[in-house]
């Protein structure tokens, strides 16, 4: 899940009554499950939470390729480094197909990575974290790879019909990185030596709070999300998600013999569910605001990408405009 | 030397080529110039470091001194490495990163075309997949250099730039020594004499479409790679990639 704190742009909901009658077919479309396609009249409010929530999710799968490009070049064994540049490989072709989606909607990509690189636009704030040890290579694939399953996997069902389809393909390589993700760590903790046990402990010391955190503030902390809910753009509610997220999560964490820093965390018989300690929420909006430990780092790195690249991408505009002329003279 | 010996060295030159190019097309994760060249770099460098394994694993079977294709990547120091010079250079800019990509690939292209029917049918096996991707590399490269020469007039100035930085290090995959003599006499290797004329009439082609100039075949060349005398590139490269292996020598998995 890498959308998080989506603006709506609306104060309160409407009632079917108050709306125009397109408004009214939208939703009652959106109420029987049907989906909207980009040819389909939605309301403006509709339009601009979808392209902000995809176009988070698109930077987030280019931001997301940076804290494994701190890794790819020290992957210890061929095996683990073919994974790992499979897995990038896979995060960028997600990149193309969201912004792709995102442009259905009639945003224009140029523009939408701009606003990233101007600190208009947000990505998950999970990138914004460092990558300081090879397990990490592992606890981001299990844990922010999962964590993002969680919300994805019931994003697949989302009202837009490009998005739900993104989804679905994205979903299926997601679960086989976050499987390849747990076997890194898995085999470190069974095979491994007492070093690679505690890089891998560290790991999880240092991503576990931050992979909460990816849901997004409480239920009564996010204002848009029951706009979000209505339009079905969310379906389940950012605490929903989380509390589901360690509930399947904790019986792999003990299956590989390590722990999280919560104290509080236990399994409470009552509610089915495991309780867990309250997120360090000045962290997290701190991070979302930018300062976050990676946050100079990750932003400078994208944007002096584009930056410098853009004499390649005129030369290749440049270049198809001979290439439109010359066969035009030609015919 | 055997001839088994010369085949190992042959093979190790072959891995060790893909698998440094590899390594340094890795580096530029998230710092291509677009998206869609974030997708192809890291599909070229997939490619590369695959065959690299292929090629690994039949040397490390050959050399059978307990010795897998891990350790022979993670384990040998520069004057250990076979890989062309080319391959070591920094990324530099985008042309850079494409001239140094575009003369390995015409060199890898026909070399790969040629093993395709060498006479140890696992080089061959190896090949005949090596080829496809190959072939695609090349295309890609070709591309991108027509579109830079061809492009703007920055464009050009600077892959013409790259071209001229680059040439020194283009004798060396033309430039046979014994072991590439003696791969083609034992009916593997591609004939050196033909290798050289389809890399400078391939390269001149594209060149022209892609309206720049190449260097002289006479001009004085750097070569040492495929004996270990690397650049100091190398080191460094193989630092960062074996660091993990170097600092936890007593982990045997990973």
């Amino acid at each position: 899940m890498y959308a998080q704190m989506v603006d709506t742009g609306t104060k309160r909901l409407k009632t079917l009554e108050e709306m125009s009658p397109e408004e009214r077919d939208f939703q009652e479309k959106v109420d029987a499950e049907t989906k909207i396609e980009a040819k389909n009249w939605m309301p403006d409010g509709y339009r601009k939470t979808l392209v902000r929530q995809i176009s988070q999710h698109a930077h987030s799968e280019i931001v997301g390729m940076l804290p494994e490009g701190n890794w790819v070049t020290r992957a210890p064994t061929l095996k683990r480094k073919l994974q790992l540049m499979a897995k990038i490989q896979d995060e960028a072709g997600h990149g193309l197909y969201l912004y792709s989606a995102m442009e259905t909607l009639g945003a224009d990509r140029d523009e939408e990575i701009q606003k990233l690189h101007d600190g208009k636009a947000k990505y998950s704030s999970i990138f914004n974290y460092p990558t300081l040890n090879w397990a990490d290579m592992g606890a981001v694939g299990w844990l922010v790879d999962g964590a993002a399953i969680v919300n994805q996997v019931v994003l697949q069902r989302t009202s837009y019909g490009p998005y739900s389809r993104a989804m679905v393909r994205i979903c299926k390589e997601e679960s086989f990185h976050q499987r390849q993700g747990y076997q890194i760590l898995l085999d470190m903790m069974r095979e491994g030596t007492q070093e690679q046990k505690d890089m891998v402990q560290d790991a999880i010391n240092r991503l576990w709070w931050p992979a909460l955190m990816m849901f997004g503030p409480h239920d009564d902390e996010s204002p848009n999300s029951q706009q979000s809910m209505v339009w079905k753009i969310k379906r389940k509610s950012n605490d929903e998600l989380r509390q589901m997220f360690i509930d399947q999560t904790i019986p792999q964490l003990e299956f590989l013999g390590c722990t999280v820093p919560d104290p509080d965390l236990k399994w409470n018989e009552e509610s089915g569910h495991y309780d867990f300690g309250e997120i360090n929420w000045k962290e997290f909006y701190d991070v979302l605001k930018g300062d976050g430990p990676c946050n100079h780092e990750r932003i400078s790195t994208r944007r002096k990408a584009i930056d410098e690249g853009a004499w390649v991408r005129e030369a290749a505009v440049a270049y198809a405009a001979k290439q439109k002329q010359r066969a035009a003279k030609a015919a | 030397m055997t001839q088994q010996q010369v085949l190992q060295e042959y093979l190790l030159r072959l891995a060790d080529s893909d698998m440094i190019l590899g390594q340094r097309l890795s580096e530029l994760t998230g710092k291509a110039p677009a998206v869609e060249e974030e997708l192809a770099v890291m599909n070229v460098a997939l490619d590369l470091v695959g065959q690299a394994r292929n090629w690994y694993e039949y040397a490390a079977e050959l050399i059978d001194d307990g010795r897998d294709a891990d350790k022979l990547v993670f384990l040998r120091d520069a004057h250990d490495y076979r890989n062309l010079l080319m391959v070591e250079q920094p990324n530099d800019d985008y042309a850079v990163t494409m001239a140094r990509q575009f003369f390995f690939d015409v060199w890898h292209y026909f070399t790969m075309k040629s093993l395709v029917n060498a006479s140890d049918e696992r080089v061959a096996n190896i090949a005949a997949k090596a080829v496809k991707e190959a072939t695609y590399h090349l295309r890609r490269s070709s591309e991108w250099v027509k579109r830079m020469g061809d492009g703007t007039e920055e464009s050009h100035r600077r892959i013409q730039d790259a071209f001229n930085l680059l040439w020194r290090f283009t004798g060396e995959l033309v430039t046979p020594d014994e072991i590439d003599h003696a791969m083609f006499k034992a009916g593997i290797g591609p004939d050196p004499e033909q290798l050289k004329q389809d890399w400078f009439g391939m390269v001149r082609e594209v060149a022209a479409q892609a309206t720049l100039t190449t260097g002289e075949e006479d001009a004085w060349m750097y070569m040492g790679g495929k004996r270990g005398e690397h650049t100091e590139h190398l080191g460094h490269i193989l630092a960062v990639m074996q660091f993990l292996p170097r600092a936890y020598p007593d982990a045997t998995t990973w």
